[in-house]
């Protein structure tokens, strides 16, 4: 049963088809490494499912529905979440307030009752910050809840994310290069720590990384991108032996 | 500011009130000239404080403030002269329902001008807000009915004390409560970020909509209470300068940060009036403190509010901001 599908997509600027004819089934209990040299459209992919962008043509179905045409809140809301290659991370919020944005969508009440601090605020007020203490603990994060989310280093910042994503209740998670600038042995916490998540929430990862290590590692289905079109789809063991792949990387043999 | 607890909040804002009801019994005995300068500095901290939502906490540049002040002054006038109110119980019910009327017609032209044009970004958010304020002012001068380019006179004195500062300390008790709020931090997050924002399901657009229709309301009922002090208005006092002074206000009060931009509308209201002595210098000088201070403190006197944070960390000795939140 896959739980995100995408048809035939296709996304040009102008002249230029950053992503061709890609079709992608994501099961609901997957773990889809998506790799490709520099400029392949791996991030494109990731706009096209999250709204950003709207596909040229093809359709993208989560979940029995096509979500084309719809805003990125909306996708957010029907529980696709997602990750950035440059870290988004609010940079007057806390650690602890950026985990509370990703809360707003569930919230249970509205303008009117936060301003007069009335209804639904304070139980709902609670069960938040339940919940992203509950999120802190189990990333290891309780111990800078209240600094800023841009002071915390690099790798943790690339975790807050992952938190914030996980916060809005996903059941498909776009993970956007998590690995960049991590040194090894974050690597392989990482690389833990995505399999735990995967477990713990239940969601469905699609991973976008370059560091092979990370993705033979975790991944036990791989699609292969470059110049916006699928070149390989696999096993690890697949791709690493696939000559196209090898190519795309390495250039030809002459 | 995670200073103070629900429950003080609550307690702060019924004094308050209750405070500014025992000195207006007294405002008879105060000298006119001081008197009205304090009602400005009320006034002046609605607008400010009310822009700081757009401006400060939303991140959106709006240039328009003063139209929405217009709107909300000529309603009111409007509504207690044809209701013949004087000064009195009956009267002072009529003019709640004017600052209401006042407020809300104001924040229909709000949300009128806010859909289409906070679309846009930045500068050109700020040219398309300053557009539709002078747009709104221009209308007013070339209605007749509102006595156009001449002003709207014969306005009953029903502002005063009280009323000036009970919506003040209402303001900032709403302001505080909702910037706390997990609700509030969708602005913050709007601001910093938008498309991290919508990314995690927040609905920006009517995050914006909504700060720029609240803003706009209390705008209105600024213009409201405005109106009934000076019992006379026209439309140049609605010009973009008024707008710009009261941005002006927010910018060196440290945008987004409630009780900076409280202190700056008390100074900057102050200031011109205190350098009068000095009389053709005083612009001068004026204009050279808000030089000065951008240049020395380019995120606004207060900043982020970490200044206040620390003074209340270490006067307390608490350092978690999280468990201090209801």
């Amino acid at each position: 049963m896959s739980i995100l599908q995408l048809n035939n997509c296709t996304m040009r600027f102008g002249g230029l088809t950053a992503v061709s004819e890609l079709n992608l089934s994501i099961p609901s209990d997957g773990l889809i490494g998506l790799i490709g040299p520099n400029g392949a459209g791996k991030t494109t992919v990731f706009n096209i499912i999250t709204g950003v962008y709207q596909p040229t043509e093809g359709d993208i179905v989560f979940d029995g529905h096509s979500i084309v045409g719809e805003k990125p809140y909306e996708i957010c809301q029907q529980g696709i979440a997602r990750t950035f290659q440059n870290i988004r991370i609010c940079k007057s919020l806390t650690v602890f307030e950026t985990v509370q944005m990703a809360l707003i969508k569930n919230l249970d009440y509205g303008f009117g009752q936060a301003a007069f601090s009335i209804g639904k605020y304070q139980s709902e007020e609670k069960r938040v910050r339940d919940t992203i203490m509950e999120l802190l603990e189990i990333f290891e994060l309780v111990g800078v809840v209240d600094n800023l989310s841009c002071s915390l280093p690099y790798g943790d910042q690339r975790r807050l994310e992952i938190v914030r994503a996980l916060a809005t209740g996903p059941r498909l998670l776009l993970l956007d290069e998590p690995a960049a600038g991590m040194n090894p042995s974050e690597k392989v916490a990482l690389m833990e720590l995505i399999k735990e998540v995967k477990e713990k929430f239940s969601v469905a990862v699609l991973l976008i990384e370059h560091d092979m290590r990370v993705v033979m590692g975790i991944c036990r289905h791989i699609v292969v991108l470059d110049y916006g079109a699928q070149i390989a789809e696999g096993t690890p063991d697949e791709i690493q032996r696939d000559p196209k792949v090898i190519e795309a990387y390495l250039g030809e043999t002459v | 500011m995670q200073v103070f607890s629900r429950h003080s909040r609550v307690v702060f804002l019924f004094s308050a009130v209750a405070l500014a009801f025992i000195i207006s019994l007294f405002e008879s005995n105060f000298n006119a000239y001081y008197y009205q300068i304090i009602i400005y500095i009320g006034i002046n901290v609605i607008l400010a404080s009310s822009l700081n939502l757009v401006n400060g906490f939303t991140g959106q540049f709006s240039l328009g403030h003063a139209g929405f002040m217009a709107v909300g002054a000529y309603t009111a006038s409007v509504i207690t002269s044809q209701l013949g109110a004087t000064p009195g119980l009956m009267g002072s019910f009529i003019f709640l329902l004017a600052l209401l009327s006042g407020g809300l017609v104001a924040s229909f032209f709000g949300l009128l001008v806010g859909i289409p044009s906070l679309r846009l970004k930045g500068d050109y958010l700020a040219i398309v807000t300053l557009g539709f304020g002078e747009i709104i002012r221009v209308i007013i001068q070339n209605l007749d009915f509102l006595g156009g380019a001449r002003g709207f006179t014969g306005i009953a004195k029903l502002s005063n004390f009280f009323w000036v500062f009970a919506v003040v300390a209402i303001l900032l008790y709403l302001l505080s409560n909702l910037i706390r709020s997990t609700y509030g931090k969708g602005f913050l997050a709007v601001r910093d970020d938008e498309v991290a924002a919508e990314a995690m399901g927040i609905n920006a657009t009517r995050y914006k909509v909504t700060a720029f229709v609240a803003a706009a309301f209390f705008a209105g009922i600024a213009g409201g209470l405005y109106a009934h002090f000076v019992t006379y208005i026209n439309p140049s006092q609605f010009s973009f300068v008024k707008s710009i002074e009261i941005v002006v206000m927010v910018i060196i009060g440290g945008m987004g940060h409630t009780v900076g931009v409280f202190i700056s509308a008390v100074l900057l209201t102050v200031l011109p009036e205190a350098l009068r002595p000095i009389a053709e210098y005083r612009m001068v000088i004026y204009s050279l403190a808000l030089v000065v201070i951008m240049i020395a403190r380019p995120q606004g006197l207060f900043g982020d509010g970490e200044f206040f944070r620390k003074l209340w960390r270490t006067i307390t000795g608490k350092a978690k901001v999280s468990e201090s939140k209801t």
